[in-house]
């Protein structure tokens, strides 16, 4: 965890279900290294927007993380942090942009107002100041008519525009870490193009480090340096963008990318991932994945996965994969 | 770029087309004043043609806003058209009276995007897919009914077991199944899908992509798809038509229009999808700014805004739906009495 | 006119039944009494003995036991035979338990035997109040009797059918809401007479329109979900689509509505009881003749607590339970329970 920007170990967030609690996050652990993208992949009920609540821990009631679970961001350890700190943490360390920017967005304020609040909470600057910095900060962004738009609603703006506004609020503290949720499912194809083409460009020029959380191979082709695909609140592989995607080991990767009709490949029947996603609470013991996998074999069911090292950086949680790995 | 014959405009002719629409037009009034008279309107279909050969599947792709989710609502009049005509089987369903289009309701169905608004939360799966059974008089009995809905359940791939379960008890891709089996139960020629795995996660469209292919393959259905994902275009389709602000802009082949797009905007549009190839990254084309408002359309080519390739005629005429090497493309650059 | 009581008492008890049966039958329906017998158990028994007096007041026959002071063709309820009002009394005030008259000291009849005392008149404070619970089961039960159905029908037609018959139904609902309520209520009742079935007519007409427009707008979102319209599709004709789609998903606002309607009309009849328009025997004819007894000295307080008390504790369980039933009955909450 030495030298990484944000260090997650053993990361279990748990929720009361009936007989106890059962974890949504269950032991995961990560790293982002400063300036570094990390995809943190998977569908639906995997956990990865849980991780993300986490670790600016915003998880709400009766939700929890566990004891024994640690979060370091520069050194720091985040869940011992007091109320103050931590929100001095948020914005101005870690920054969060969502799936749906206008539940974020404040309907009944100016987008202008909402960035020129969360600047002067952060920095000492007059109100014509302050507006002058808003207004370039929306010229970064590529929002047209900037000085203008200071003072449009969100109700006014396009999906895609109001994204860019979420990326402008989020620019104005320049955060080190970026927490992306989903920020492009809600948006058109052509406008998702020049939203991540945004975020690439300003992810190299801040030298920011982003956590991009999405169910989309293809985003994450585009903007990930590293990859880790999560399933039942647990890991199940890990590694650069180019040993996942390229050369995934788990067969929950593998069946998921195989099973992504792209434009590539015509016809035919599409890999299927048998059986759907145990709801909440009714996860296998052992191996998450063992109700669907086509390589299940005997240990799968009983025993949980340990996470076998492929290489340096490409890890994988698999009885099936520690089985062919040679000692 | 020349316009070819006038004939044989569908490339397979020997399927004839089980739908035909013909300039549908569906506005809606957008009022305001005391009085609420009609200020303007949101021209969400504006001039639509399309052709649905029997057994084949065609696509109808767009960004949101662009009026497709109604064209697949017109066409059921779900929505009331202006103008146009549907042709299924030489009869025009928009001029049949209520009581007439009935029975055709029986031949064209539709399974829509959300699977959880779908379904009434206070009805059994049962009493959901038998809806339609009891709407036509399909069953003779309660019985029979029970029986058929068993048989559609396990047709797609749901045990029949489960039927006097409540949909709240179900996943996602079960409950668009369910969907599905109700939409099959009376035994229809056209499905219309409404962006019906855009909701699923990618694992399970994947699921109800094959199952949707191979109820085509078995009862011999006429698929009209309604998405955003050219991804799934590309699997399933056989022609596509990509529409643009309540206009079809080009429609084909869908391997000739992947393969070699004309219309600027399928070019935006295939460009934009990130690819999954570790050594295409950072290619990704788009069309810059966003779409304008369908209650206040561009003059000329909608399009002229946005495009890369705009010239002189855009900004002023609007381009007609050209023929151009086998396929239909709205653009003036294809145009050879525009474009010299 | 006994045999509207027992007429009355009879239909409840068959409809109460039938109602039962069929929502055994519905799993959705079972769940939510299970959950609600769970949650409520003290406020569900309070309410059915409240319940079952009021049926056992409105369950009348002529004859049996020469009572003195009773004419022989008059119809007494099971509580009338209980207390035997005409004998069980005394001359004016007693307090709870007293041996002795209030004013003046004399001896009692019922030395110790009149729990809540007596009031004005003499006559049992207990026994008046307990007489009370079936005029509030009345002014609740009747009158969304007449309400609820046509606040549906006008909240359910104006939403599901929008265009004219919405503007017409809005014109209504404004127009009657524009009017203050209580002098429209007034004029009705003057206008129709104080009886029991009067007064609860105009309550009726004059407190449609609140759930109306619940329903209304219930109804357009409804109206645009895509069961609905997948049920067009399939060539389902409109009023079939508003039995099986709408209402019954509209059933727990009604359910809801019901509950805090009752209270609410409840507590209006105490209102037109100040204004002299009461019903015969409510608890607000009592809380209103009690009026002057609390700025006597030495207060006489038993009738007015009893009569308020009775009222309390009423409301009180009913909106416990309207409150358990709108977490229950929450459409999403059926996806939590899952």
């Amino acid at each position: 965890m030495n030298g990484q920007l944000l260090g997650v170990e053993d990361l279990t967030v748990t929720f009361p279900a009936r007989g106890g609690r059962t974890p949504v996050v269950d032991g995961i652990s990560l790293t982002v290294a400063p300036g570094e993208v990390l995809a943190l992949v998977g569908e639906s009920g995997c956990g990865k927007s849980m991780t993300a609540l986490a670790i600016l821990r915003l998880i709400a009631k009766p939700g929890r993380i566990e004891p024994g679970s640690r979060i370091v961001f520069e050194g720091r350890e985040v869940l011992g942090l007091k109320v103050t700190q931590m929100r001095a943490l948020r914005g101005a360390g870690i920054a969060m942009i969502f799936q749906e920017p206008m539940a974020s967005l404040n309907p009944v304020q100016t987008v202008g107002n909402q960035v020129i609040e969360a600047l002067r909470l952060h920095e000492r600057v007059g109100r014509a100041a302050a507006r002058d910095r808003a207004a370039a900060i929306f010229e970064r962004v590529g929002i047209p008519d900037p000085r203008g738009r200071l003072d449009a609603y969100p109700h006014q703006l396009s999906g895609g525009l109001k994204q860019r506004v979420m990326i402008a609020m989020m620019l104005v503290m320049r955060p080190r870490l970026l927490i992306a949720d989903e920020p492009t499912t809600a948006l058109d194809v052509t406008v998702q193009a020049q939203i991540l083409a945004l975020l690439r460009e300003l992810q190299n020029e801040l030298d920011m480090a982003v956590l991009l959380i999405t169910h989309d191979f293809g985003v994450v082709n585009e903007l990930a340096d590293r990859v880790a695909v999560m399933y039942g609140g647990r890991i199940a592989e890990q590694g650069t963008r180019a040993e996942v995607l390229g050369a995934p080991r788990h067969p929950y990767t593998q069946g998921l990318l195989r099973s992504i009709p792209s434009l590539a490949h015509r016809g035919g029947d599409l890999e299927e991932i048998k059986g759907t996603v145990p709801s909440l609470g009714s996860w296998p013991a052992g191996c998450r994945f063992a109700t669907r996998c086509p390589k299940v074999f005997e240990p799968c069911d009983g025993q949980v996965p340990q996470t076998v090292s492929l290489s340096e950086t490409h890890h994988a949680a698999c009885h099936d994969v520690a089985r062919d790995q040679p000692e | 770029m020349n316009t070819t014959a006038p004939n044989a405009a569908s490339p397979s002719a020997a399927s004839k087309p089980l739908l035909k629409v013909e300039g549908l037009k569906t506005w809606f009034p957008v009022r305001s004043g005391v009085l609420q008279r009609v200020d303007r309107w949101i021209r969400a279909v504006d001039g639509v043609d399309l052709d649905i050969p029997q057994g084949q599947t065609l696509a109808l792709v767009g960004e949101s806003g662009c009026g497709k989710t109604t064209v697949g609502r017109s066409i059921l009049r779900l929505e009331h058209a202006r103008a146009g005509r549907v042709l299924y089987k030489d009869t025009d369903l928009l001029a049949l009276s209520r009581a007439a289009m009935r029975p055709y309701r029986q031949a064209i169905q539709i399974v829509f995007q959300d699977p959880t608004s779908s379904l009434d939360p206070r009805m059994t799966v049962r009493d959901a897919i038998a809806e339609g059974l009891r709407s036509f008089n399909i069953c003779a009995s309660t019985a029979e009914r029970t029986e058929r809905v068993a048989e559609l359940m396990t047709m797609v791939r749901l045990d029949p077991d489960h039927m006097w379960r409540y949909p709240h008890e179900f996943s996602g891709g079960q409950k668009q199944r369910i969907c599905i089996a109700r939409a099959l139960a009376v035994e229809p020629k056209l499905l219309i899908c409404d962006e019906s795995v855009s909701a699923l996660d990618v694992s399970i469209q994947a699921q109800i992509l094959n199952l949707l292919g191979e109820l085509q393959k078995k009862l011999g259905l006429t698929y009209l798809f309604i998405t955003h994902d050219l991804g799934v275009v590309g699997h399933i389709a056989d022609r596509v038509a990509v529409m643009y602000l309540g206009q079809i802009v080009e429609t084909g082949d869908v391997s000739e229009i992947f393969e070699t797009p004309k219309h600027p905007y399928t070019k935006a549009l295939l460009g934009s999808v990130p690819r999954l190839d570790l050594d295409q990254r950072g290619s990704l084309a788009s069309a810059p700014g966003d779409p304008p408002d369908p209650a206040n359309p561009p003059p000329g080519c909608r399009f002229h805004t946005r495009c890369p390739e705009v010239f002189a005629p855009c900004a002023e005429t609007p381009p007609a739906l050209i023929e151009a090497d086998g396929r239909l493309c709205r653009c003036h650059l294809y145009d050879s009495a525009i474009n010299r | 006119m006994s045999w509207v009581g027992n007429a009355i008492v009879a239909v409840l008890l068959v409809a109460g039944v039938f109602i039962w049966m069929r929502a055994r039958r519905n799993r959705l329906w079972r769940e939510a009494m299970a959950a609600l017998a769970r949650r409520r158990r003290f406020a569900l028994i309070i309410l059915g003995l409240y319940v079952a007096v009021g049926m056992l007041d409105a369950v009348s026959w002529v004859g049996g036991g020469g009572v003195q002071g009773v004419a022989a063709s008059e119809a007494r309820s099971v509580i009338d035979r209980i207390f035997k009002p005409s004998v069980f009394r005394e001359k004016s005030y007693s307090a709870p338990f007293a041996s002795a008259e209030f004013v003046g000291g004399a001896a009692l009849t019922f030395p110790g035997r009149h729990v809540l005392g007596t009031d004005i008149l003499g006559d049992d404070v207990l026994y008046k109040t307990l007489k009370g619970i079936k005029v509030a089961l009345l002014i609740g039960g009747l009158t969304c009797l007449v309400l609820i159905p046509l606040a549906l029908l006008f909240g359910v037609s104006a939403g599901y059918f929008g265009g004219r018959i919405d503007d017409v139904v809005f014109f209504v609902m404004s127009t009657l809401a524009s009017i203050p309520n209580l002098l429209l209520l007034i004029a009705l009742i003057m206008a129709l007479g104080k009886g029991t079935l009067q007064v609860c007519f105009a309550l009726g007409i004059t407190g449609w329109v609140g759930l109306s427009r619940l329903t209304r707008a219930e109804t357009l979102k409804l109206r645009e979900l895509e069961y609905v319209q997948a049920a067009r599709a399939l060539g389902v004709s409109h009023p079939t689509i508003v039995l099986r789609h709408i209402l019954p998903n509209l059933s727990h606002l009604v359910i809801i509505t019901f509950a805090l309607l009752f209270t609410g009309l409840v507590l209006s009849e105490t209102i037109l009881a100040y204004l002299g328009i009461g019903l015969d025997g409510s608890w607000g004819r009592m809380i209103d003749q009690a009026r002057n007894e609390l700025s006597r000295d030495p207060v006489i307080w038993w009738t007015i607590a009893a009569a308020s008390a009775a009222l309390f504790i009423l409301v009180l369980c009913v909106n416990l339970i309207a409150d358990a039933l709108r977490d229950i009955l929450d459409p999403r909450t059926l996806r939590e329970r899952a």
